[in-house]
């Protein structure tokens, strides 16, 4: 009978959890008092913590930035690293609020995971590496090589396509961590190594001898890198992807966390409405009316972020290229803020 | 006595609720109902918030294609094939780490365990060091260390290791001749097939024919004799009909052959022997459990140490060592699905890993996966407490 009892008290808990109506994100991330970002577990440039436990990189600015937004205070961020496999479930689950996790945005996943991409943080595509001395130009010479790769990811199926829709013959390796997919190719079980090219950049740094290889010329898929949030909070999803735009928006007005002092007295009008001398934008959101001022402040703008975590005076050396604003024939666009 | 007889006068006269009987039966009844109505809830509210999430659910995803590779599979399979199909791929890599890992596992647990009870000290010793060393490190780290510090050590496709120019080994792990059947294989096989059978019938009978007049017969090398002469008959009568095809670097790789990848044996042999430890310790404990007096009664008998184990201590032994290795033949195959670290496509990295990924259903995919090597873990049990019923001492 105590048993029977026992496990009736915990059926109705997980019941009522599982059953229980959710009320807004906003109010609940803004009564516990900051926010939970899902991260990687340690890729360089995007989302990596110090021998102290500081993250720092692109995504993880993201999420400083939303805390910038939501609280004025871009500490008020708590990070969860994830497994690319464990991502989407801690997201439906609501273990996290924000997924800043260099996730590729796909129509399945936007469409069957009861996930909302909210916007690209960074235009990838995948491609391979390999040791100099194999003397391979072309991925178009890689028929019967034996590919690394992190299981978890959209970059299993485009290998596949890729070496089907060229007649070659392949063998995969899929780990579960990008640390030991690295380790494995490092130790010459592969001939390659496939991941996003800006994951090719940031692992390389950790391979014994970096020079030693070279990337590929040949981008082999779109890899629209977002954060993503779940479905059926509206209000949340609106404040995470304004976030985003407004820190574009802010680059290419000019505004950053250098100027921003003048900025504010700035006379143009749609630098007035991106900073909130002008309009309420800000209140339509839910939040402040200085939550630029306090993103630009804190975290910077979309440039910024860029510069320092990926850019070309990074380890990863990333130059802009399709990432560049779109005045700057790059693909960083963002709906005005009026 | 008028005593005696009232209970069976009260028996008739207890109310329907007291009947103890009736009681339990009507209390497992409302049991099993709450169970089932609280199941169907979870279910059904489940399935409720993945439809208002928009999560897709359902088990339709299993004949969709797809789409990704498989580096090792015993079944014929591409990246047009279901998901279905890659979920067969996946259990039998995991049946084949299973089965051969349990394989080694007893063999090395046995003669460990029979080593730390010897009388030699340096046997003695390395038993000891085997076990205190492998059965006191995770098991992820054990497997590791195979797969990442081996593998270091191999060298490139290019300089493999070869062994007569028949099979090489590389860091692509160990390519073997892939044997082709002519015709005439038909026969070789049957041929081997007796041979086994007979084998196995000349054993039963020696064994009877030993219990019976106390002669032991050779089994094992007639045994061997006919297994190896038979199908070599048949070969020459038939020409030689299965050939080889040998293994040749092309590009990259190996092409041709069969090849056993590194991942499968770093998988096999870390399994194995870090579950050997524990095998070992329960061997021990089942020796050190027949009492001395058999030792010493089969040896004023006149049998060799060798047979004192084999036919007096050992089969005494089993009835304490079969229960503790279920658990561990049960634990490797669980364990297996440490694979994930290291690539091997088991279940768990195929199925729970690739799959779940590319299709997001992860409540329907763990509950297969669970379901799986819940079945797997029962048919283990369930065949090992059928031999420990046969090993049990029989009381008279």
């Amino acid at each position: 009978m105590k048993r029977l009892l026992s496990t009736l008290a915990l059926a109705g808990a997980f019941g009522l959890a599982a059953a229980g109506a959710q009320a807004a994100k906003l109010d609940q991330v803004k009564a516990k008092g900051f926010i939970q970002c899902g991260v990687s577990q340690g890729l360089p440039g995007f989302s990596n913590p110090d021998d102290k436990g500081n993250w720092t990189g692109l995504d993880v600015d993201f999420c400083r930035a939303v805390a910038a937004a939501v609280f004025g205070d871009a500490t008020k961020v708590k990070f969860t690293p994830l497994s690319a496999k464990d991502r989407f479930t801690a997201l439906q689950s609501g273990d996290i609020d924000i997924l800043s996790r260099n996730t590729t945005w796909t129509i399945s996943r936007d469409t069957s995971l009861g996930l909302n991409f909210t916007g690209v943080t960074y235009y990838d595509g995948q491609g391979f590496m390999i040791r100099k001395d194999k003397k391979v130009n072309s991925a178009l010479e890689l028929a019967g090589a034996s590919v690394c790769t992190q299981t978890g990811t959209t970059t299993e199926q485009n290998v596949a396509d890729f070496f089907r829709a060229n007649n070659m013959q392949y063998e995969v390796i899929a780990f579960a961590t990008a640390d030991e997919t690295i380790k494995a190719y490092d130790a010459g079980r592969c001939d390659v190594y496939t991941t996003d090219r800006s994951g090719l950049a940031a692992e390389r740094l950790k391979l014994t001898n970096p020079d030693d290889h070279i990337v590929l010329p040949e981008i082999i898929s779109k890899e629209p890198l977002g954060p993503v949030v779940s479905h059926g909070d509206d209000q949340w999803f609106d404040i995470v992807k304004w976030v985003l735009f407004a820190q574009v928006n802010a680059e290419e007005l000019g505004v950053s966390s250098k100027n921003l002092d003048e900025q504010l007295k700035s006379t143009n009008p749609e630098i007035k409405r991106l900073v909130g001398t002008e309009g309420k934008f800000g209140e339509g959101l839910g939040i402040g009316n200085d939550w630029v001022v306090n993103i630009v402040k804190l975290v910077g703008n979309y440039g910024e972020m860029y510069d320092r975590n990926v850019g070309p005076d990074t380890p990863l050396k990333l130059a802009r290229g399709t990432n560049a604003l779109w005045t700057k024939g790059g693909l960083q666009y963002a709906p005005p803020i009026r | 006595m008028a005593d005696w007889v009232e209970p069976a006068v009260r028996q008739g006269r207890t109310s329907f609720m007291n009947d103890p009987k009736v009681r339990s039966i009507v209390l497992q009844v409302v049991a099993l109902v709450l169970v089932i109505v609280l199941g169907w809830m979870f279910i059904d509210n489940a399935k409720e918030n993945l439809a208002a999430q928009k999560i897709a659910t359902g088990f339709g995803f299993l004949e969709n294609t797809a789409g990704f590779g498989i580096s090792q599979t015993l079944i014929s399979y591409s990246e047009t094939s279901t998901y279905g199909r890659a979920f067969a791929v996946g259990i039998l890599n995991t049946l084949l780490v299973a089965v051969i890992g349990i394989f080694f596992a007893t063999i090395i647990g046995f003669l460990v365990g029979i080593g730390r009870l010897s009388k030699n000290f340096v046997i003695r010793l390395i038993s000891t060091c085997y076990v205190e060393l492998l059965r006191n490190l995770p098991p992820l780290f054990q497997i590791l260390f195979w797969y990442l510090a081996v593998l270091s050590a191999m060298p490139n496709p290019r300089q493999s290791i070869s062994i007569f120019g028949e099979a090489y080994i590389s860091n692509r792990g160990i390519v073997v001749p892939r044997p082709l059947f002519g015709e005439g294989t038909g026969l070789v096989l049957w041929t081997f097939g007796f041979a086994v059978l007979a084998t196995v019938l000349i054993g039963a009978w020696g064994r009877q024919r030993r219990e019976e007049t106390g002669r032991g017969f050779p089994t094992l090398w007639i045994g061997l004799g006919l297994i190896i002469g038979l199908p070599l008959i048949a070969m020459i009568v038939t020409g030689f009909p299965i050939t080889f095809e040998k293994p040749e670097l092309k590009g990259f790789n190996f092409a041709g052959g069969m090849r056993v990848v590194p991942e499968f044996v770093a998988l096999t042999v870390g399994l194995a022997t870090y579950t050997a430890a524990f095998i070992a310790e329960n061997v021990r404990a089942g020796i050190t459990s027949v009492s001395h007096g058999q030792t010493e009664a089969a040896n004023s008998l006149g049998l060799r140490s060798g047979y004192t184990m084999r036919l007096v201590v050992i089969p005494q032994a089993m009835r304490v060592i079969i229960p503790p290795l279920t658990s561990q033949y049960l634990n490797l195959t669980k364990n297996s699905s440490l694979a994930v670290a290291i690539g091997y496509p088991d279940l768990v990295a195929v199925f729970a890993g690739t799959t779940l990924n590319q299709t997001g259903q992860a409540i329907e995919i763990i509950a297969i996966t669970m379901g799986v090597y819940l079945v797997i873990s029962i048919i283990t049990s369930v065949i090992m407490n059928a031999y420990n019923k046969r090993v049990a001492l029989v009381e008279r």
